[in-house]
């Protein structure tokens, strides 16, 4: 039976897309037939969630082994397909092609750090945590260094990183939620919230796992769709990706032309917050190398050390597929993430091309006030305009939007139907939830296995462990929650202060665990609390109106805090003894593909 | 030397030159970026512009496969793959 799911599993999901396509389309129909915006998008988040927690609840599960790792049995694409789900989050999907839009190149450091970090974690970590055979990252740590003071380092540095992660998910599933479901945020978080855990509950990694394919097909669908779309309709090229090069062009031509005018301090206080306006080139180089070089290389570490996304790689049956299984990742990543810039493109000269019937800039102020769209985007608080010069036409130093807007509104500017904004919807929302899912299940798994089982109660009963494993899970979710709801920080900045916070603790610890046979356990707890505290230090510094030095800012502190991690680790382990034989066959082990796992099947 | 010396030798060899090449598509040629984004570059985009866009993205999902298959290589010559019912 289990081998029978596994083995039709293309059939399966082939069958799910063929269903999500035709529900699309229906609802296409009906739109044609007078339903309503809101019922259209009601029905998108509604109808996707709602499949979402059918999953889970199939695939409940009573075994350690499942609820952890999936039952190690996951195949290498669908592995790919779950591991891009995990990683695309809110922030990749609603505010990644804005960011493009606003900043252009020193932004674009991201899409470069986010996707080189892979390599490393094929090169360097995941088919050697896979033949650890551990349960969870600390599991690693706690099991070739020894000791519970390591593995309990490991599980702070995780829930540190991973928490500052979470809230920033649950905030944007909160966000798509209030205004798909048209309710208050503070309730739509906790109506995101309860839909996050109906994926995670029950089945644990496993469930995880096959939510996280479907949310990743439904998000595929809902971020190409509309790029191919609007680039077709602009006439722009049918393939955008290679097509887009004279529209690139343009708007450097755009950007001469109208010059980037400064706006008085007084002028900016009468803008809402959090909405900018275009003062960055769009494809010129804009950043020092090192500006850009500092950012993609704190992001790719960052990945590296990332633990909802390097558990992902033990469900995967062997060394071999966990290897591929990290490129058919990139992959899938690929896919949206080269698609991102295509859109920003066509958004912006959308937005600003006076040839094009969309281009507002140029129009008399009533003009632009009279369009439908600019109504329904300014009531949004997405975007505004307003005539500094007093000329009665609108200037590109006049017109400001919201970073999400690129991603949620273009479709409407081009004039496509909206359901296609519902389905944008729904994208946004598969995003944001499988991220939350992944981390939040890291955190409580770390938690139940290493602190829980490993540390105060080893002789649990599985039904015992598995039970404190979901209380565990409700609570951190709660927990992520209400932060969330208080609206403390955005989406982006949090996000990448996670990677920086993981970077720090975790990313020489547990490279130098497989390629360093002399590091020890005193050299490993230096190096994961000393790295913690330097790089939280130097971002309260930074904050607090400290000047930094190297160029190292607030998104990319965990340089500091790696490189202070990397030295203390180093000094420590060799001016302490160096690990028993046990240890340095046990590495020797994990080098080979071959044989059994370090760690017992159950443990 | 060992067979598992050997081994972890030539893993080491491609470590090596994997991160060689993933250093030049992700810090490489961004030390040039003003310069190379005068040129046109693949499709008409500039350089820089469609390196961070594309070219260095798709660099590295190439890089992967590339290391994974020669990863298993090395791991077959030195009889140390896994078998497939483990």
């Amino acid at each position: 039976m289990k081998g029978n799911f596994i083995d039709n599993l293309p059939k399966i999901y082939g069958i799910y897309t063929g269903g999500f396509v035709g529900f699309i389309i229906i609802m296409a129909i009906a739109e044609q037939m007078g339903m309503t915006a809101k019922t259209i998008g009601i029905a998108f988040v509604a109808f996707t969630v709602f499949i979402y927690a059918l999953i889970g609840y199939l695939s409940r599960t009573a075994q350690a082994d499942a609820y952890y790792v999936a039952g190690r049995q996951v195949p290498t694409v669908f592995n790919g397909m779950a591991t891009a789900a995990d990683w695309m989050s809110g922030a990749s999907f609603v505010a990644m092609a804005g960011g493009i839009y606003f900043k252009g190149y020193g932004y674009m450091a991201l899409l470069v750090g986010w996707t080189g970090g892979y390599v490393l974690v094929a090169s360097l970590l995941a088919p050697y945590l896979r033949k650890f055979g551990c349960y969870t990252v600390p599991d690693f740590i706690g099991t070739r260094y020894g000791g519970n003071l390591a593995r309990f380092s490991a599980v702070v540095v995780l829930t540190v990183a991973s928490f500052t992660y979470v809230t920033a998910q649950i905030n944007a599933t909160g966000t798509i939620a209030s205004v798909a479901l048209d309710i208050p945020f503070q309730y739509a978080v906790y109506v995101g919230l309860i839909s996050i855990l109906l994926c995670s509950m029950l089945g644990g990694m496993r469930g995880v796992t096959w939510t996280q394919v479907a949310q990743y097909i439904v998000l595929i669908i809902a971020y190409l769709l509309p790029v191919f779309w609007i680039s077709n309709k602009m006439g722009a090229g049918f393939f955008p990706h290679f097509m887009l090069a004279d529209e690139v062009a343009r708007i450097g031509e755009l950007e001469q032309q109208f010059g980037f005018v400064k706006n008085a301090a007084a002028d900016l206080k009468t803008v809402p917050k959090g909405l900018a306006g275009i003062t960055k080139a769009h494809s010129a180089v804009n950043a020092t190398p090192w500006a850009f070089i500092s950012l993609a290389l704190a992001m790719m570490m960052g990945t590296a050390s990332l633990p909802h996304v390097m558990m992902r790689y033990f469900t995967t049956p062997s060394v071999k597929a966990a290897r591929k299984s990290v490129g058919w990742s990139l992959f899938f990543i690929f896919l949206l993430y080269s698609s991102a810039p295509m859109l920003a493109t066509l958004s912006k000269l959308s937005l600003i091309d006076p040839n094009l019937p969309t281009g507002i800039i140029g129009k008399t102020f009533a003009e632009v006030e009279a369009i439908d769209w600019y109504q329904n985007w300014n009531q949004a608080n997405l975007m505004f305009i307003s005539d500094f010069n007093g000329n009665g036409t609108l200037e590109l130093n006049e017109f400001f939007m919201g970073g999400k807007a690129v991603v949620l509104a273009t479709p409407e500017i081009a004039g496509l139907p909206y359901v296609i904004s519902g389905l944008v919807a729904a994208g946004g929302m598969a995003a944001a939830m499988s991220t939350a899912d992944g981390l939040i299940l890291a955190i409580a798994n770390a938690i139940s296995h290493d602190v829980y089982y490993k540390i105060i109660d080893p002789k649990a009963e599985t039904a015992k462990r598995l039970l404190v494993a979901r209380v565990l899970l409700v609570i951190i979710g709660f927990a992520g929650a209400t932060i969330a709801a208080m609206e403390i920080q955005g989406i982006l900045g949090s996000v990448i202060w996670a990677f920086d916070f993981a970077m720090s603790g975790l990313f020489f610890p547990l490279v130098l665990g497989v390629w360093w046979k002399r590091a020890n356990r005193q050299g490993a707890i230096a190096g994961m609390l000393g790295g913690l505290v330097a790089g939280a230090w130097y971002l309260v510094w930074v904050r607090t109106g400290g000047s930094g030095f190297l160029g190292i800012t607030q998104l990319t502190f965990g340089i500091f805090g790696s490189a202070v991690s990397l030295v203390l680790m180093v000094v420590v382990s060799l001016m302490t003894a160096e690990p028993d034989k046990a240890t340095q066959k046990m590495v020797d082990d994990v080098r080979v593909p071959s044989g059994k796992s370090i760690l017992g099947k159950s443990h | 030397m060992s067979n598992q010396q050997k081994h972890w030798e030539k893993t080491r060899g491609l470590l090596f030159i994997t991160l060689a090449i993933w250093f030049v598509f992700s810090i490489g040629i961004f030390l040039f970026g003003a310069e190379m984004n005068e040129v046109t570059g693949p499709f008409g985009y500039p350089w820089t512009y469609w390196f961070t866009c594309q070219g260095s993205l798709g660099a590295f999902v190439i890089l992967i496969f590339w290391f994974a298959n020669r990863q298993e290589k090395i791991d077959e010559e030195f009889g140390f793959s896994e078998r497939e019912d483990e």
